[in-house]
């Protein structure tokens, strides 16, 4: 059947690339292995080189070196025509000239699809992303979810063996981008094409992903699945990039570590001496009915700043004795909102061994 | 007090009359006075300088050279094969001039689009500088390099390529040369305008859905620029029609076009009257051409054309 699972999905396997403008190296060294059938997103700031990434994959940029292949065809020379590769472009891209039957046939005549079939198929692109009947409608005729539905069709009515998405949901507003990235992630499940996806959205790329490779200066920082990465990040840039995190310098002796006079545990077996950063996610942190020490957990003595009531949570930000602020966040439960201190009295905040993560403190 | 003064009075027009309808109508019909007033001037010199010539024009094409009221001078177009000839003349000139600007001027207008940005305007300036140029002065540069003993015939026949000197001035083929360079720009820069408003993103979605660089500039590029072509056209092809120096020079009085008539009708016959009516000809074929080609590119927009 047509746009079903697609049997033959295909992993990519990117080697040593480099990419530079002019005297500016762009990517360095890039190697990245996609799985067949993996949801995977190139997250990080702009200038980060994912999007040109994104090109080299696609064909519209000639990298300095490297090599790329899709199953086993080597595909860095052959041209953007050839490489069967779906892709939705951020402004989507569609052709104003041609209205939305023609939009998504265009690929099909390329290939030399029967009209009959080509009807046959477009019709089944359009049930796919919930266009019914706008066949015949012109591109601006069309709201931007619905812009973004045609250029998805687009891209996969061909049926690729890989979907390359840069940027594709950023010019739609809040709402109807949620509503997308659900959407997005349920098409890749039923159609199960190896997708690249590329976003500066952490949120988005923690929602939608099977995998993230966090990437910065033109390296990948870190390739790991959502929770793995949201959980122990292994640089301060990671830290830093997906979700929100304090950051308390510590130093490392003999095994152990400490912050000040205290003694820090931690899950992970501490690092053999140095200065670390230790990364403390909001919603980690706990406010202590008292200051005993207990077995796995991490006690701070603070001075609460400031409360902030957001209806379902609350934001507490706190200053550490060494002046250093922390923020926690909690939610509005009666026990915890009871025995709320006052702003400018003393706190302790708990936070478990196997929630303190440690850092290199470099960068 | 402010807020009763801006209400005037709540109890005006008595129960079930809307609240100041008739103030707020007066203040609608001040208002659209007042912008009447500020457009006057504007109308003023509309009428002055348009409304008032042409219907002068139109008034002198209906006497003879006698003085009388006649329809001769529109009888004349019919009865003497002269004028027919000059009409076809014209029309031929004009197809032929633009279809070479289209010709020369889409592939350098692409490779303007397609150049950085810095040598794009560089090269822009080099289609802008001769326009800035006299046309009189650059038609006798032409008749300099055309001609029977010109810089090309003396050229090709030290070369020994042609051992007679070709006729490339005093004929057609020297006034299409003339006014194909004079008018090129005309073509150039709105098809440049046009060209440089096509999304790179779409040419790449064509090559990424598997269309090849020819495809992808057959079924994409070239139907988006099919706007900025028209519009070149039209004005290359309405000059045309109503030019004059360079025919009238590089054409060796062989080449009569309708401008040309004109002029000899007044000047050398003085005959305002055919003249006149000789004008209102032109008016009204070049007005009627611009029609047609407003309601073929109404059409296509209202189809499957239309740009964002």
């Amino acid at each position: 059947m047509i746009l079903s699972i697609a049997p033959s999905a295909l992993p990519i396997g990117m080697r040593r690339i480099e990419k530079r403008f002019g005297s500016v190296s762009v990517l360095r060294d890039l190697n990245l292995d996609v799985e067949a059938g993996e949801f995977l997103t190139l997250l990080g700031p702009s200038g980060s080189g994912k999007t040109t990434l994104l090109m080299i994959l696609a064909g519209f940029v000639r990298a300095n070196a490297g090599s790329i292949r899709v199953g086993d065809d080597e595909i860095i020379t052959t041209p953007p025509h050839k490489r069967n590769i779906g892709m939705v472009f951020q402004n989507y891209a569609l052709f104003p000239h041609m209205n939305v039957f023609h939009n998504i046939a265009f690929p099909l005549k390329q290939r030399g699809v029967a009209a009959a079939e080509t009807a046959e198929r477009v019709e089944k692109a359009l049930d796919l992303v919930k266009l019914q009947g706008l066949g015949e409608r012109r591109v601006d005729q069309l709201s931007g979810g619905q812009r973004q539905r045609v250029a998805l069709a687009r891209a996969i009515v061909f049926e690729p063996r890989i979907v390359l998405m840069d940027e594709p949901l950023s010019a739609l507003d809040k709402g109807l981008r949620e509503h997308m990235q659900i959407e997005l992630r349920a098409l890749h499940r039923r159609l199960g094409m190896t997708t690249v996806y590329v976003t500066h959205d952490q949120r988005e790329a923690i929602t939608m992903s099977d995998r993230i490779a966090v990437m910065n200066g033109g390296r990948i920082e870190q390739l790991d699945k959502p929770e793995t990465l949201y959980a122990t990040p292994r640089t301060r840039f990671v830290a830093g990039f997906i979700g929100e995190s304090n950051f308390i310098p510590v130093e490392c002796r003999n095994g152990s570590v400490w912050y000040e006079d205290r003694r820090i545990h931690t899950a992970a077996p501490a690092p053999a001496s140095g200065l670390h950063l230790m990364v403390v996610r909001p919603e980690k942190l706990r406010l202590l009915a008292n200051a005993e020490p207990q077995s796995g957990v991490n006690v701070l003595d603070a001075t609460l700043s400031d409360i902030i009531y957001q209806g379902d949570s609350f934001v507490c930000y706190a200053a550490l004795r060494d002046g250093r602020q922390l923020t926690l966040r909690d939610y509005c439960r009666s026990d915890v909102l009871a025995r709320m201190p006052a702003p400018g009295q003393p706190i302790s905040l708990g936070l478990d061994a196997q929630d303190t993560i440690l850092v290199a403190a470099e960068r | 007090m402010s807020a009763q003064s801006v209400l005037l009075n709540e109890t005006a027009g008595g129960p079930g009359r809307d609240l100041n309808a008739q103030a707020l109508r007066a203040d609608a019909r001040r208002e659209q006075l007042r912008l009447l007033a500020l457009l006057s001037p504007s109308l003023f010199l509309v009428f002055a300088i348009i409304i008032v010539p042409i219907g002068w024009l139109f008034w002198l094409s209906l006497f003879d050279e006698a003085g009388a009221f006649s329809a001769a001078n529109y009888a004349r177009f019919f009865e003497q094969a002269s004028y027919i000839k000059t009409f076809v003349t014209t029309f031929k000139v004009a197809f032929i001039v633009t279809g070479a600007c289209v010709l020369l001027g889409y592939p350098l207008a692409y490779m303007l689009s397609q150049l950085p940005r810095r040598a794009a305007s560089i090269c822009l300036i080099f289609v802008i500088l001769p326009f800035w140029t006299s046309v009189l002065v650059r038609t006798y540069a032409w008749l300099v390099i055309l001609q029977r003993k010109g810089l090309i015939n003396s050229w090709l026949i030290d070369l020994g390529v042609i051992s007679q000197p070709l006729s490339l001035a005093n004929n057609l083929s020297g006034v299409v040369i003339g006014m194909t360079h004079i008018l090129l720009p005309f073509l150039v820069l709105p098809l440049y305008a046009s060209m440089k408003t096509i999304d790179t993103d779409c040419l790449r979605a064509g090559m990424n859905l598997g269309a090849g660089p020819v495809a992808t500039f057959r079924q994409i590029f070239f139907p988006l620029s099919l706007p900025g072509l028209a519009s070149g056209v039209v004005i290359v092809f309405v000059l045309c029609l109503g030019f004059f120096v360079t025919p009238a020079l590089m054409g060796g009085g062989k080449v009569i076009m309708w401008a040309m008539r004109m002029e000899q009708t007044t000047s050398l016959y003085s005959n305002w009257g055919a003249g006149a009516a000789l004008g209102v000809v032109l008016l009204v074929v070049t007005l009627a051409l611009l029609g047609l080609f407003q309601w073929l590119l109404g059409a296509r927009a209202t189809g499957v054309w239309s740009s964002r």
